[in-house]
């Protein structure tokens, strides 16, 4: 028997795929057990095959694998998108008795459950509920407890009635009993339960949870997949707080309209996908410039063009870290895991405000549509600190006037970083513009003042340098001569890539760096290490590039661009095989 | 905000650059005026500007103000609204800048009717890119980029807000400063999107809208017997393309602005020093 249970899902977008998916993950999460969820979806609103896949277990799961135990199967299509995945006593449970479904050939050595899942739905109550038979079945399959099946309906249910949700429950129990009583078939899983209390979340909601506890009450934004979710979660939310959600026209406005109410001192952010942020590039150099605190997130997809939009993809690296005309100082952080996700946007924040520079956040699409369980504790709010930085009230506006009198929201200090007076401010009125200016904010074409107020704005990305934090998180063997770097959500799947290489007498030394720009020093570790591998989920190996120069050296490259992340065994076998190639060609 | 406040206390100790006689003077001495006139000072008004040589006018006036990329200036505003309802927010713009390239911003800024006022200096051209065609320019205007004329109809800015749902449509001429004066503070006044598109001659590059052509042909609807709360004959004016009228064409009484419809009336830069109040709370919904 697996320690984990690999389950999923699958049929056409519109069959409620994604929402029983869900309530299944629920179930398990609130019955103690670790959860890591993900998701196959095409761009469109009916039709397509989608699936919802579940990974399980008591031990934490970081990553998603190639092997399904258990798959619910709505369309005969569902089973061949997945043949490579299954093996064999895999369980396939599907509605025999619709025609479409009747001839379903069940692959060898797999078992195959024809559950009238329609029928049954429709004697409890209604043919809407057939995905819940469905999940009734695959608890009887894995003898878990259905009590946490019912915790779970009445969650997703409660609002909708007492008999709504009775009603889903006898569903269940009927897909249950329908397994247990026609099938004598003795199944190997026995999930165990345990008393922990989980959260279950996905990283846009992290993102979204993040920027309320970190003071965000501004959020402008269009829609686009898969950054939506972040506008979604704090629609409804931000509002308890004081704050508001703006769906702007396009993402143009969405990034002026941050910039407008943080100019206005509210913190405040956008979010956005690959097509978005190219829109918003215009005005980088805006916020940039005014030394405006602003937090861009970017939510990647694959690119380039629409790409595919449903599609993994890490290649928006060099766009956040170049993308703007001119030399913008800025900071590019990239959480990654889910709970990353939440702390790395409370910092985004304190980094926008303390060093008033815009701050991209530089999540994915597998990070950000993955569920991932988590003990609440691991977003403990009263650890959340905020810093606002030099923010100057009345009293203090006057040592930061000239001989005139007036404001100097551009003085140039020691460290770069301004004084920043609210508007509403008594004597602090005063101008900011795209423009070079001079210290009271006023345009200037002063070839002096222009290259005291460039080495000043660029000054503060020296002083968080040395101020900041910017370590890489370290797992695997510290000792090991095999160095692979990765960075954002390619991190689970790594740790579990270790497991697998461990078993196979590979040693690794594991730096997952959640900082683009500016970035750990890695040199060291690079010139101490016989073989480097660098994991990223591009075509190109951007961040590879930007490694090979600050260390002066070549490094090995594990790609992956076909829209799909990285699975942790799937990892391991790559990093084999590339240790075991000779040289790096230039 | 204080009682003594002048309008020259908007004024900021720099000398505008633009040419001699050009039109957006009378247009931010107005603007000015109105702002003192309705009570503001200018540690409460935040002026946004985006590109050309209306742009330059936050530099101009003393208050907050944010200059910033072509055509975005109204998104800026309304983020500094929404923000910061204390403040009184004034966005400029002209007539590329607001009915080109932020043709989109505008109808939206219009439908959203957050509680701001949008001033556009149109003087039918480009001045700053030294004379182009601009939206509002005539079919057969002459300019470097339309030899023979743009060949197309000018956008009807006035008509654009209408049919967006404007909720104060107004229209005035720089010159005229007493008028113009007393319409942008009408447009402040009004709870909503207050939009004032103001004839502003260039005086160096459009010979053919100026301001002897303006004062020959502006009608003054407070010379007649108008009712600007009649939507019929708002659209009536409006779309008589034969006429350049001055006044509130259009003004709805029972307009509600965005911040009363959402509830917002917080200033949102004050915010705790940690993780909001019941911030755990958010935390539990994931059980």
């Amino acid at each position: 028997m697996p320690d984990d249970l690999n389950w999923a899902i699958g049929g056409e977008a519109g069959d409620g795929i994604d929402s029983t998916g869900k309530i299944f993950a629920q179930a398990l999460s609130r019955a103690g057990r670790h959860v890591f969820t993900s998701k196959d979806f095409a761009s469109r609103i009916r039709g397509g095959y989608t699936a919802y896949k579940i990974r399980s277990s008591v031990d934490r799961v970081e990553s998603v694998v190639d092997r399904l135990d258990i798959l619910v199967a709505l369309t005969e299509r569902t089973i061949d998108e997945n043949l490579d995945e299954l093996h064999e006593g895999s369980v396939i449970i599907y509605d025999g008795e619709r025609t479409e479904m009747e001839d379903v050939e069940v692959p060898e050595g797999m078992i195959g459950l024809s559950v009238p899942l329609q029928r049954l739905a429709e004697e409890a109550g209604g043919a809407i509920m057939q995905n819940i038979v469905a999940l009734g079945a695959a608890c009887e399959v894995t003898n878990f407890p259905i009590e946490n099946l019912d915790s779970a309906l009445e969650k997703k249910f409660g609002a909708k009635g007492e008999s709504i949700v009775e009603n889903n429950k006898e569903a269940a129990r009927k897909g249950q009993e329908f397994v247990d009583e026609e099938y004598d078939h003795e199944f190997d899983y026995d999930l165990e339960t345990t008393d922990s209390d989980y959260v279950l979340l996905n990283g846009d909601q992290a993102i979204g949870m993040g920027a309320i506890a970190a003071g965000c009450r501004f959020y402008a934004g269009y829609p686009i997949t898969p950054a939506t979710d972040v506008m979604e979660y704090l629609t409804g939310r931000i509002e308890q707080f004081g704050g508001e959600v703006v769906q702007a026209e396009d993402e143009l406005s969405a990034i002026n309209m941050a910039l407008g109410a943080a100019r206005a001192g509210a913190r405040s952010m956008t979010a956005t996908s690959g097509p978005g942020i190219d829109l918003m590039t215009e005005t980088f150099g805006l916020v940039a410039t005014s030394e405006t605190p602003l937090v861009i997130a970017d939510v990647m997809r694959s690119g380039p063009s629409t790409g595919m939009p449903t599609k993994q993809e890490q290649g928006d690296l060099n766009m956040t870290l170049y993308g703007g005309h001119g030399e913008i100082p800025r900071f590019v952080v990239a959480p990654t895991n889910v709970a990353e996700c939440f702390h790395k946007t409370v910092e985004a924040f304190n980094l926008a405000e303390k060093y008033q520079t815009p701050v991209f956040l530089l999540a994915d699409l597998s990070m950000a549509v993955t569920e991932q369980t988590f003990e609440p504790e691991t977003f403990d709010m009263d650890a959340v600190e905020i810093d606002r930085g030099k923010v100057v009230d009345e009293d203090e506006v006057e040592a930061w006037t000239d001989e005139k009198g007036r404001f100097q929201p551009h003085f140039s200090t020691a460290d770069g970083v301004s004084p920043r007076a609210f508007p509403g401010t008594t004597d602090g009125a005063h101008m900011s513009t795209g423009l070079e200016h001079n210290s009271l904010g006023r345009r200037t074409e002063d070839t002096d003042v222009r290259v005291e107020q460039v080495d000043k704005r660029n000054r503060k990305v020296e002083t968080a340098r040395e101020e900041e934090d910017w370590e890489p998180r370290e797992f695997g063997d510290p000792d090991s001569d095999n160095l692979v770097i990765s960075w954002g959500s390619n991190e689970g799947a790594m740790r579990e890539a270790l497991e697998f290489l461990d078993e196979d007498g590979v040693d690794v030394r594991f730096l997952s760096v959640p900082y683009i720009f500016p970035r750990p020093d890695l040199g060291d570790e690079i010139e101490a290490a016989d073989e480097v591998i660098v994991v990223e989920c591009n075509a190109t190996g951007q961040f590879a590039d930007l490694l090979e120069h600050d260390a002066l050296t070549r490094v090995k490259r594990v790609n992956k661009y076909n829209g799909v992340r990285f699975k942790a065994d799937e990892l391991a076998n790559e990093i084999k095989e590339s240790l075991q190639t000779e040289e790096v060609t230039a | 905000m204080s009682s003594d406040v002048r309008f020259t206390d908007f004024k900021s100790d720099k000398q505008p650059t633009w040419c001699p006689g050009c039109g957006d003077f009378g247009t931010m001495n107005g603007m000015m005026k109105a702002l003192a006139n309705t009570g503001n000072d200018p540690d409460n008004t935040f002026v946004v500007a985006g590109i050309g040589c209306s742009g330059k006018i936050g530099t101009y006036m003393h208050s907050y103000a944010l200059h910033g990329v072509h055509g975005r200036a109204l998104p800026v505003g309304t983020g500094v609204k929404l923000a910061n309802p204390d403040l009184e927010v004034m966005v400029a713009g002209g007539d590329g800048d607001g009915y080109s390239i932020g043709a989109g911003h505008f109808i939206h800024a219009v439908r959203r009717n957050v509680d701001m006022t949008y001033v556009v200096m149109d003087n039918r051209i480009y001045g700053l890119t030294k004379g182009q065609a601009s939206p509002t320019s005539r079919e057969d205007f002459e300019t470097s980029t339309t030899p023979e004329g743009p060949k197309q109809p000018p956008v009807n800015p006035l008509a654009l807000a209408l049919s967006a749902g404007g909720s104060f449509i107004a229209q005035s001429f720089s010159t005229d400063a007493q008028r113009h004066t007393e319409i942008v503070q009408k447009a402040i006044e009004h709870d909503g999107f207050g939009f004032v598109n103001v004839f502003s001659p260039c005086v160096t590059f459009n010979d053919v809208d100026t301001y002897d052509y303006f004062r020959d042909s502006i009608v003054d609807l407070a010379d007649e017997d108008y009712d600007p709360t009649d939507r019929e004959a708002a659209k009536e004016k409006i779309l008589d393309a034969d006429k350049e009228y001055q006044g509130i064409l259009y003004q709805n009484e029972e307009s509600v602005p965005y911040s009363d419809l959402h509830g917002l009336d917080s200033n949102m830069a004050d915010i705790p020093d940690g993780a909001p109040e019941g911030a755990m709370d958010l935390v539990r919904e994931f059980y």
